[in-house]
């Protein structure tokens, strides 16, 4: 079977809409086009109808209630509104938000706005696997704590957080518990009870669902959370965030939230047998390699793999007809290198050659082999042209070399 | 990020990838960079010692599709230019000549970097050269 060109293992930044879900959502574009919130009509009430419709579907994913559903933009909105909205409405009883260094920006952008408003964070460490200790955790937690955010499942090295654990203590504690779910949601299972989750942002495109919705969980029992809306106007999702639904996308998003749960099982164990399947044809064929993050407590569908003496922005052109993603600096807007490798206390050098693959539902045996050929094959001829990796075959010691770095020209 | 072509025809054909003996006294090496920062450049350079000439020029980089392609470029541009004429090398020459976006621009600056580094180094070892030539001269006096 020929795989077509370019290869997509990037399923961590985005995914293909299903086509099922694609399905779903046509009638809603033209047909059954009414706005949710539009009481007096057919048009308005086949839309509303849709739209619990998928309240349920993604509670059922999450063994939630579809009371506690609300629809976003997207989950930075869901973080955003789950972070600021707990923030505000729970001010009198405190201003101690707990999270930790290798959180999406959504979350750690939002926690240095509230900084700048007079509220105090603590953002905790994760040890060299990417966890944060539970230890730590305890003692960070203060009379004047209302939030701890943890994630889920991390997007850059797939790290599982003790999220039941964390739950627990957070019941103890009585502190609120926010998860930002983008990438365990549909993925593998996330209960909103066991885990003792009290709000978790979801997103539709990671899960092959479109781009532009998303949801965020708000329990509503034992204990029940408020939030002070972030977005005003109409009143809509219970007064928590207004604005017209979007029909279409949540129709989508319900649908993928459905497939996700019907297929689970299956794909995260066929999805876990090709990425080890990447990973030891490139493993056992090319010396320093290492795996960045966590084996054990991992999502089946991610890898992250750093080529020592291989910068990674020169990989990826080497590798230009396949989708993936580097944790160097040259590789991002900023030009600064992955803050998460580095609080995994993974070294720049190491950070700068670091390469991501996200599988995903649509991938195949056959892209894995390709992938894993042309992986090999690039780093081999970069390694020729590299004088780190010429210096450490003559036995130099990298780590011992005093650098001249470039003139400061700007 | 598109890449222009020229620095696609020099990642994909590198031009004098290689090594120089070190410890040639007419070749000078120059390694510019730091692995922390995500670019190092080695950059070696065979002059004739007569006429100053440089005969041969090899590279070996490690950082991204422009950090190997400034550094090709500076290999093949020294080639057959005497030592000033290849100190005369303006990292803007580089840039202009591999369209490189401005987030690429300390690529050249490197190279140009890489290319002074190398030249000093070749004129560290003339200088001692020379004064091992001195030395007998006087000794006999």
């Amino acid at each position: 079977m020929a795989i077509k060109l370019p290869v997509y293992f990037d399923n961590h930044a985005t995914t293909p809409v299903d086509p099922r879900v694609l399905d779903a959502m046509l009638p809603y574009f033209t047909e059954t086009f009414g706005n949710a919130a539009s009481r007096n009509h057919e048009f308005g009430w086949k839309a509303e109808e849709a739209v619990e419709n998928a309240r349920g579907q993604i509670a059922r994913l999450i063994n939630a209630t579809p009371k506690e559903i609300i629809f976003t933009s997207g989950a930075t909105e869901s973080t955003n509104l789950a972070i600021k909205g707990a923030a505000e409405m729970y001010r009198e009883k405190g201003n101690h938000i707990i999270t930790q260094v290798t959180e999406h920006k959504a979350t750690l952008d939002t926690c240095k706005r509230l900084e700048k408003y007079g509220y105090e964070v603590t953002y905790l460490p994760v040890e060299k696997d990417g966890r944060i200790n539970l230890e730590d955790l305890r003692r960070a937690i203060t009379p004047k704590t209302i939030l701890i955010s943890i994630m889920y499942a991390n997007n850059e090295i797939g790290t599982v957080q003790p999220i039941a654990e964390i739950g627990k203590i957070a019941k103890e504690k009585g502190v609120f518990f926010h998860v930002d779910g983008v990438q365990a949601v549909g993925k593998i299972p996330v209960d909103v009870q066991k885990d003792g989750i009290d709000l978790m942002s979801i997103s539709g495109h990671k899960i092959y669902g479109p781009k532009g919705v998303g949801a965020l969980y708000v329990r509503r029992k034992n204990p029940r959370v408020q939030l002070a809306s972030q977005i005003d106007g109409g009143g809509h999702e219970r007064g928590m965030r207004s604005g017209t639904l979007n029909v279409t996308g949540i129709v989508g998003l319900g649908k993928a939230c459905e497939l996700c749960q019907q297929e689970m099982a299956s794909e995260s164990a066929k999805l876990s047998k090709l990425r080890d399947r990447l990973k030891d044809s490139i493993m056992s064929r090319l010396d320093e390699v290492y795996i960045n993050g966590s084996v054990e407590h991992r999502l089946p569908h991610n890898i992250n793999i750093s080529f020592a003496y291989v910068e990674g922005e020169s990989l990826l052109m080497g590798i230009n007809d396949i989708a993936v993603s580097s944790g160097s600096a040259c590789t991002s807007a900023t030009l600064e290198p992955s803050y998460v490798l580095k609080a995994l206390g993974v070294g720049e050098d190491l950070a700068h050659t670091s390469i991501r693959f996200g599988l995903g539902r649509f991938n195949t045996a056959e892209e894995v082999d390709y992938v894993a050929d042309r992986v090999v094959e690039t780093v081999k001829r970069l390694r020729e042209l590299s004088p780190l990796y010429e210096m450490a075959k003559e036995g130099v010691d990298i780590s011992k070399m005093k650098w001249v770095a470039a003139s400061d020209s700007h | 990020m598109a890449y222009s072509d020229k620095v696609v025809d020099h990642y994909k054909n590198p031009r004098n990838v290689g090594s120089l003996d070190k410890s040639d006294p007419n070749v000078g090496t120059g390694l510019v960079g730091a692995p922390e920062c995500g670019d190092v450049m080695k950059l070696q350079m065979k002059v004739n010692p007569e006429t100053h000439v440089i005969e041969e020029a090899k590279f070996k980089t490690f950082g991204c599709g422009s950090a190997i392609a400034s550094s090709s470029l500076a290999t093949e541009w020294v080639k057959g230019k005497t030592v000033e004429e290849a100190l005369a090398i303006k990292n803007t020459d580089i840039v202009r000549e591999l369209s490189l976006p401005p987030v690429k621009i300390h690529c050249s600056v490197l190279a140009e970097d890489a290319i002074k580094a190398a030249l000093a180094n070749w004129k560290t070892k003339q200088g001692q050269g020379e004064a091992q030539q001195a030395e007998p001269a006087t000794a006999h006096n």
